[in-house]
């Protein structure tokens, strides 16, 4: 029996051959990983242009209308192009591992899932550049702003539709994979947290994407055919959209945060040399911060004249997140509690991962009552909480789980000095950049803003100075990361003494081909 | 290493994944600039159509040939299964946008801009349904649903047993049943796709009821044109299925892809349902 007689091809092409054509799950996931960084870049440049703006009070550098499109790129780029390819990247190369399978489910489907990010972001990218620029309505496209603009907001349309693409085919690959590929005896309350968090992502990304592409579509032909939608002489209203919208754009959050919950929860035990306290507790506390999802979205639309029966509802569904969130900062805890605790870099990440998404947590309920909320929408104060939750929250644990998991990726060790050096740097310039939006957003900034009134120059030049600081920390993170995949220090298969997991037991690097021969797990 | 082959299949490297993203680069960008009135927006949404078919064909061609090439096992097999039951609940939750924007209307919309608040700013308006909204000038009627639509109902649910017979000739190795089956199916489909541009072009011509007719027009046509969409895949897809069957593709035990096509055509069929109810019905 050779090789390709049950398909698993050995002769893949070379060169760059292999990266265009490739089927497997691991080069998936490094170009997905790479993908994710480049945009990752991208969106910080545009964040660095935001906050070099925002330095000074006055208009210096852009535009008001070019200021606009900025924030709404960063948004839609660090969203779709960054922290999502991120975590799909994550499951590409570690959900086969983990649960025993040879590959994903599909492995073409899934090469076109990766492929399709190309073009969606050429068109978001090339808004820029068209005759009324991008988008600049932010990144939620809320009418009717987004119905007046030119050609760039089409664009925008597009590429939503085929980013929602790529991302239903990615996540019908890996629900198939968990659900179909386990190896024998891997029952469904043993598989991994990291994957089980992405089972739950996953279901959440195809119930909601296609109706982020109804909106975006209803916005598309309100713009073009005439329909009535979103105006109110034709009998529509522009807050249907916002309610459409947040049906997805909530469930969206959690889709960006979930894997990183996972990641958290396999990093923790790891370096506490204590398995998980609370398996089945993180396992149900997730399906319920998913489920409960779909029922908050009001929240975001409180100033939006909703009757306050509705308001109480959407306020009182809010903060019932915070019990099963509260479950897994439990765990976390109690995971450490009388661990062995020791602080190489992965740790140090989900250290500050608990820490600070803690603290955005918080600020979330603060924002979730109401009565506050109705004066804090759209200040600074929501900058800050998302970017606790966005930033110290997903891209934390995003940098948690390429140092947890570069040794397995590349078979060398990366240079923890370095990388320590990188978690500080990132952590102490996180801080300075939006700790101090919370006070701002409270005296009253408005977000989406190019100029300011003078009393906010102070802490405004704060987080500029923070930014850049936070921005230039990650030229580090890339020289760390090409320095392990070019030498250091060999790897062992399992070079976290505490880890547990199928993914260690195979060599590190991985060869391209793993479990050809299905484990069975007791 | 009989291991590896009760296993399951992972494909060769394939061009056909980066030739689908071109196809959707050309549509997306031809559609934008088309829409902008760009001479050559017409040109590139052909182009990726015809890229767009092209790999079409290609992909499945090189599927079919892997299925019928016995490559595919059980494993394989209820793969297959769950991603087409998550494809369609995607496609669910895109209606559902569409059937919430319709609810929302009618239950929120506009009954408030008829309400004391907005007396001042459209005073005489009443919220009765259908309604095109205060801005709208002019007289339309809408689509009663005991005329073409109710015959469309009778046609796809129609089709349903059809296709099921056709399915029951297949695992009963009985070809002219699940030919005849097919043909029936595919028939229906076309009456009705027939019917529901007959239904169109008489709602423009002699009921004033476009697209631009206010929120009515605008959930009319969205939720019926995307059906409309979805039965035209469905019968394209019923067809190749016919092409396949009539080369003597199929066995008793193997057949996922016409299962995938009939679970999809079943889809359309309840959606349709709901559309009557609530878009012509009530």
């Amino acid at each position: 029996m050779n090789a390709t007689a049950n398909g698993h091809s050995d002769h893949r092409p070379s060169g760059w051959r292999r990266w265009l054509t490739t089927t497997n799950h691991k080069d998936i996931g490094t170009l997905y990983l790479w993908f994710s960084f480049v945009m990752f870049m991208l969106g910080g440049i545009m964040a660095l242009l935001i906050r070099a703006e925002l330095f000074q009070p006055g208009l210096q550098f852009l535009e008001p209308e070019r200021f606009n499109q900025i924030v709404t790129l960063h948004g839609l780029i660090m969203v779709f192009g960054a922290i999502m390819p991120a975590f799909v990247g994550f499951a590409n190369w570690m959900i086969p591992l983990q649960i025993g399978a040879s590959d994903m489910a599909f492995g073409r489907l899934n090469n076109w899932s990766f492929w399709l990010l190309i073009p969606a972001s050429l068109l978001l990218i090339t808004s820029l550049f068209v005759p009324g620029g991008a988008a600049g309505v932010g990144w939620t496209l809320y009418p009717p702003l987004s119905v007046q603009m030119g050609i760039g907001m089409d664009l925008t349309i597009f590429a939503v539709h085929i980013l929602g693409i790529s991302s239903i085919l990615g996540s019908i690959n890996i629900i198939t994979t968990v659900l179909n590929l386990r190896a024998p005896g891997m029952t469904m309350m043993k598989i991994p947290m990291f994957t089980w968090t992405w089972l739950i992502t996953a279901f959440l990304v195809i119930a909601v994407m296609p109706v982020f592409a109804g909106a975006v579509t209803m916005i598309l032909t309100d713009r073009h055919f005439g329909t009535s939608f979103f105006s109110a002489a034709g009998g529509g209203d522009p807050i249907l959209y916002q309610h459409v919208f947040w049906f997805f754009g909530h469930p969206e959050v959690y889709i960006v945060i979930l894997p990183g919950f996972g990641i958290i929860s396999q990093v923790v035990p790891a370096f506490s040399r204590k398995p998980l306290f609370g398996y089945t507790s993180m396992v149900y506390a997730t399906g319920s911060i998913a489920i409960l999802g779909f029922f908050v979205w009001g929240h975001h639309m409180f100033t939006s004249g909703m009757p306050v029966t509705a308001q109480l509802f959407y306020m009182y569904a809010t903060m019932l997140i915070a019990v099963p969130t509260g479950v897994k900062v439990f765990n976390w805890i109690a995971t450490m509690w009388r661990g062995q605790l020791t602080f190489e870099t992965p740790m140090l990440f989900a250290l500050g991962f608990i820490f600070l998404f803690v603290m955005g947590g918080f600020s979330g309920l603060v924002l979730a009552m109401t009565a506050v909320d109705v004066q804090m929408h759209s200040t600074y104060y929501v900058v800050a909480h998302f970017h606790y939750t966005m930033v110290a929250g997903a891209l934390f644990s995003a940098f948690a789980a390429v140092y947890f998991w570069l040794p397995k990726w590349t078979g060398h060790m990366y240079d923890e000095k370095l990388a320590k050096l990188h978690f500080w740097l990132t952590m102490i310039f996180f801080n300075v950049t939006f700790f101090v939006q919370h006070f701002l957003g409270l005296a009253g900034m408005p977000r989406r803003i190019p100029d300011y009134a003078l009393q906010f120059a102070d802490f405004n030049m704060i987080s500029s100075i923070g930014a850049f600081g936070l921005g230039l920390s990650q030229l580090l993170f890339l020289y760390i990361v090409i320095v392990c995949i070019k030498g250091g220090a060999p790897a062992a298969a399992k070079p976290w003494d505490g880890a547990e997991g199928l993914e260690w037991e195979v060599p590190s690097p991985a060869p391209h081909h793993t479990w050809e021969v299905q484990p069975v797990v007791k | 290493m009989t291991n590896r082959e009760s296993y399951y299949y992972v494909p060769s490297p394939s061009y056909w994944p980066l030739i689908g993203a071109l196809a959707l680069l050309l549509l997306a960008s031809g559609a934008v600039l088309w829409i902008n009135a760009y001479t050559l927006g017409p040109a590139l949404v052909a182009a990726g159509f015809a890229v767009l078919i092209f790999m079409l064909a290609g992909w499945f061609r090189v599927v079919i040939k892997e299925s019928e090439g016995g490559l595919y096992n059980k494993r394989v097999d209820s793969s297959f299964r769950w991603a087409m039951s998550w494809f369609i609940f995607s496609e669910v939750m895109f209606f559902a946008a569409f059937f919430g924007a319709l609810f929302y209307a009618r239950v929120f919309s506009v009954p408030d801009l008829a309400s004391v608040d907005s007396q001042l700013l459209w005073p005489n308006f009443s919220a009765i349904w259908p309604n095109a909204g205060p801005g709208y000038k002019g007289n339309f009627s809408a689509m009663a649903a005991m005329g073409i639509p109710a015959i469309n109902t009778l046609l796809l649910l129609s089709s349903g047993a059809t296709l099921t017979w056709a399915h029951w000739g297949l695992l009963q190795n009985k070809r002219s049943q699940l030919i005849l089956g097919l043909i029936l199916t595919i028939g229906l489909g076309l009456i009705f796709i027939s019917l529901q541009a007959h239904e169109y072009s008489h709602a423009y011509a002699e009921m004033n009821l476009k697209l631009t007719t206010g929120i009515y027009g605008t959930t009319f046509y969205m939720l019926t044109g995307f059906h409309g969409l979805h039965v035209t895949i469905g019968v394209t897809m019923l067809s190749v299925i016919l092409l396949r069957v009539l080369r003597g593709h199929f066995k008793p035990d193997h057949h996922f892809a016409f299962e995938a096509v009939a679970w999809y055509w079943h889809f359309v069929d309840v959606v349709w349902l709901l559309l009557f109810i609530v878009v012509y019905w009530i």
